[in-house]
């Protein structure tokens, strides 16, 4: 989305889906993984508002929908350029914002022709007339129609030319620049925006100045007194394959579970066994710590003063409850530590200086002093000066690019590993309410075991009896890649062909062993969503022979 | 009497001067009562209310002396709306009396005096504050029958009937804050009590265990069940800080007691308005307690890791990196960075990536 409108975070605020009168919400389970802001939605139909899921499977917020378009997984492109194709067809879209704010609008015209109702109908499996109603209700709501989308969108293979489809969307309604509108990706951890706010991306320095970008360089080089290096670097995936070929010898992680968390569990830990050095920090001996040569024991959350940047682009304060426990060290005393033995000399002592640093050279977050967050409780990038009020939703006078909206003529592109006759079940991976990722934190929650106490397969009822399974019933779970034992749980929540899996319980279900290392080729998500599999009845067991 | 009123559906001044007590003050044209007290720095008792619900005005504690046009009534405070010239009394001699009486109703409800004393709450009890500051005596009307604890077995919430006083606002924010419905009112009457749909067991229910009913309860009728009992409020510390799990940045407190961490509560002040989901009311802190924890650092060596201080460790890292960077250039080494710890180590990390071993090669999970 950032090629389009120049910013990839949720356009507006979360309070404001609560006031707005159209909600298309895609590849988002969001009473599962985002129950706070699942309220707001809810909040939202409950004032009249009308919802649309976009979803494989039947998810606990189709109850509150007007409408369900169970799409087949990975038909995300077709349908949103046919929601495009009748908003044009029919003459639905803002002529006027389209003209003044946007470039491309008659290549995008061209280009979705082809994307009729009926040819959608057929990829995506969902009927003509749902379509060509949803684009209808869109266009009617507009431009006060808000889009969410979670991974459901970015975790496949087409993850970036699926969000581009739906950027598409919310420029045909002049919905970007527009209170409780918008296209809002929901993010997925407590401060995945900070990380890469502060610029730990191969290509980004903090608030987002790219590193090949003329003249962003020099004003760091000038800041932190040290040549910076030219050229943009590599993310995880690729360093994961330069590790098996010996050019990456030396790895860094810090908070991070990656053997359990990142796709194709076996290729993640051969990639690391394969490296010649590795620190991890973090508070608890993950999987991935065990395969460390040095192990610093990290600060938790709760040991750590400083700030998390949430969602909808609010950088509010985190601050310590108690002290380290052990001799653990916050990460950023260990960091500061680390880069005093680097020879990097630097006047930093606190969080708040680092803060102070960093907002000093990034102007978006300019405005925002721990001062204002303790006295104003969580301010919204861009905030560029003391006196500004942050930003409720972006791209308001003008995109942040300062740029026209570009429209993004995108095609199909199915999920990067058919089903076959081998492998004929589609695996889709996502989260649960009472479970959080890897289950490093709420593993060691009282109570939560009896909420769900194991990994599970979701399948539906027809595929159930097809295979002869019975609830509970523990079956093997083979892909090409790797397989695992789980229980079965059959419920129509998962569609005819497809069954479901979260990753948080890899004592004994190892999810990610299954799961495909295709990637997006733009952003390097991988595809999660989308990997063909089989099961396996477990034989029972007979007495031997001898 | 007034009770309720609509929204007044022709067009109101934007603001509104209303006179609390002989003090004016300004509000917006849709403040109801309630807000015109509290902006005067008033306050009164309101214990069916919850600010992010529809007011019921159920419970008659906010009911206070108004004047509109030369014309008294008594409206409850938190349902009636505020209207141009109003002034309002929060505490004449009548209404003082009236809420005293109502208190001893609602203490015979919860027959007491036995229970109070016995009070588990950890954080501040509406009836008991309201009863102290009225006077309100225990025995003043015969209690009823006692009510019992209901143990259902689930390991979250503990409900003891015989502190409820039938606010209704834990039903309330089930069904219309939470949209859940899990709980609802069932008998009539003295018989009503709290109740979920099948056999009363909530782990049979659709509860999401989100917390927000024991957040909201006025009394300790529900209660955390991995808290109460192991402190007391007065004992409490409270910090502000953001929960540790989703993007959403929920606001929360941790609760530490002699530099222990005991539980969390909702952050009613942050944007999320007091929201949390069971990962963020019930798991945000037992984790940090864990003995598994991490507590000092580990070098492997032969295999096996060993104990470490961080100077060696520190040493061991700056130089095997040093030599890896040295050997086959800096891009020989990559470092990920965290979205579970906080903005100024991700920026630490990125900077040491870049000018302490010289390389882009810094990423974070915002791709996973």
């Amino acid at each position: 989305m950032a090629v389009m409108v120049g910013k990839g975070a949720m356009t507006n605020s979360i309070e404001e889906l609560a006031g707005t009168d159209f909600l298309l919400v895609a590849g988002s389970n969001t009473t599962e993984a985002h129950p706070v802001i699942s309220l707001r939605m809810k909040r939202a139909v409950r004032n009249g508002a009308k919802l649309v899921v976009i979803d494989p499977r039947k998810i606990e917020l189709t109850k509150w929908a007007s409408r369900h378009l169970q799409i087949n997984i990975g038909t995300d492109i077709p349908l949103f350029n046919a929601l495009a194709h009748v908003m044009i067809k029919e003459d639905l879209y803002d002529r006027e914002y389209v003209e003044k704010r946007t470039e491309g609008f008659d290549e995008l015209a061209k280009h979705v022709e082809f994307y009729t109702p009926e040819y959608a109908a057929e990829v995506c499996g969902v009927p003509a007339e749902d379509i060509v109603a949803t684009a209808r209700e869109y266009a009617e709501a507009s431009p006060k129609a808000a889009i969410c989308y979670t991974l459901g969108i970015t975790e496949h293979s087409c993850g970036s030319h699926n969000v581009q489809s739906i950027a598409n969307l919310g420029m045909l309604g002049g919905n970007f620049g527009m209170p409780n509108a918008g296209v809002n990706p929901l993010r997925g951890q407590n401060n995945v925006q900070g990380a890469s706010d502060s610029g730990a991306l191969p290509t980004d320095l903090p608030g987002y100045q790219k590193v090949e970008r003329p003249g962003v360089r020099e004003k760091f080089e000038k800041a932190w007194g040290a040549e910076l290096p030219k050229r943009r670097g590599i993310t995880k995936i690729t360093a994961m394959d330069q590790m098996l070929r010996g050019r990456v010898r030396g790895v860094y992680i810090m908070g991070e579970n990656t053997v359990i968390s990142d796709p194709n569990t076996n290729h993640a830990q051969k990639a690391l066994e394969a490296a010649e050095f590795i620190v991890v920090q973090d508070i608890f001996m993950t999987d991935t710590a065990r395969l460390a040569d040095v192990v610093l024991p990290a600060g938790s959350f709760a040991e750590s003063d400083g700030t998390f940047a949430n969602s909808e682009r609010r950088v509010q304060r985190v601050r310590p409850a108690i002290k380290p426990v052990g001799e653990s060290r916050t990460d950023v005393d260990i960091l500061l530590d680390l880069m005093g033995r680097f020879g990097i000399v630097q006047d930093l002592e606190s969080p708040s200086d680092v803060w102070d640093e960093m907002r000093k050279l990034a102007p978006i977050f300019g405005g925002i002093t721990y001062e204002r967050l303790d006295a104003e409780g969580g301010l919204q990038w861009p905030c560029p000066t003391e006196d500004h009020p942050g930003t409720e939703y972006l791209h308001a006078d003008e995109m942040e690019s300062g740029l026209p909206g570009y429209f993004a003529p995108v095609d199909h592109i199915p999920p990067a590993e058919p089903t076959d006759s081998e492998y004929p079940l589609v695996l889709t991976t996502g989260r649960r309410r009472s479970t959080y990722h890897t289950g490093t934190q709420t593993g060691r929650a009282s109570g939560f075991d009896l909420l769900v106490a194991t990994e599970l397969a979701e399948i539906n009822p027809y595929d159930a009896d097809q295979l002869e399974l019975t609830d509970g019933e523990t079956i093997v779970v083979r892909s090409r890649r790797g397989e695992v034992e789980v229980p079965v749980l059959i419920t129509d929540k998962s569609p005819h062909g497809t069954i479901f899996m979260s990753f948080a319980f890899p004592e004994l279900t190892q999810t990610n062993r299954l799961t495909s290392d295709a990637y997006d080729f733009i952003t390097e998500t991988p595809e999660f969503k989308a990997c063909a599999v089989r099961i396996e009845k477990i034989a029972p067991v007979t007495a031997s022979a001898d | 009497m007034v009770t309720t009123q609509q929204k007044p559906k022709t067009p109101v001044a934007k603001q509104l001067n209303v006179q609390v007590n002989g003090i004016g003050v300004g509000c917006a044209a849709d403040a109801r009562v309630l807000d015109a007290i509290r902006t005067a720095g008033f306050d009164v008792p309101t214990l069916c209310y919850d600010e992010r619900l529809d007011p019921q005005g159920t419970c008659r504690m906010c009911l206070v002396d108004v004047t509109v046009d030369g014309k008294p009534a008594q409206v409850a405070a938190c349902t009636a709306f505020a209207s141009d010239g109003m002034a309002v009394e929060t505490h004449s001699d009548e209404i003082t009396e009236y809420r005293k009486t109502v208190l001893e109703m609602l203490l015979s409800e919860t027959s007491s005096p036995a229970n109070c004393p016995k009070c588990i709450s950890f954080k501040k009890c509406e009836l008991h504050e309201a009863v102290e500051e009225y006077g309100a005596k225990w025995d003043a009307f015969p209690p009823l029958v006692p009510r019992e604890k209901v143990d259902d077995g689930n390991p979250f919430i503990q409900r003891d009937y015989d502190l409820c006083i039938s606010c209704f606002r834990c039903t309330n924010i089930c069904n219309d804050w939470e949209q859940v419905g899990a709980i609802t009112v069932e008998g009539r009457g003295q018989e009503s009590t709290i109740a979920s749909f099948f056999e009363n067991d909530l782990m049979k229910s659709p509860c999401t265990f989100c917390g927000q009913c024991i957040n909201t309860c006025p009394t300790g009728a529900l209660t955390d069940k991995k808290i109460v009992g192991k402190t007391k409020a007065e004992k409490l510390e409270r910090t502000k800080t953001i929960c540790p799990y989703c993007g959403v940045g929920c606001g929360i407190h941790l609760l530490t007691q002699d530099g222990e961490l005991m539980g969390t509560e909702p952050d009613f002040d942050s944007p999320s308005r007091g929201s949390l989901c069971v990962k963020g009311q019930f798991a945000s802190w037992e984790f940090v307690k864990s003995e598994e924890r991490l507590k000092y650092p580990l070098i492997k060596e032969n295999g096996a890791f060993r104990r470490a201080s961080w100077d060696e460790a520190l040493d061991l890292v700056t130089s095997r990196l040093t030599a890896i960077r040295d050997e086959t250039g800096p891009d020989s080494i990559v470092c990920w960075s965290s979205a579970r710890t906080v903005t100024e180590a991700n920026y630490l990390m990125q900077k040491f990536t870049r000018i302490g071993i010289g390389t882009n090669n810094i990423d974070n999970c915002s791709r996973t």
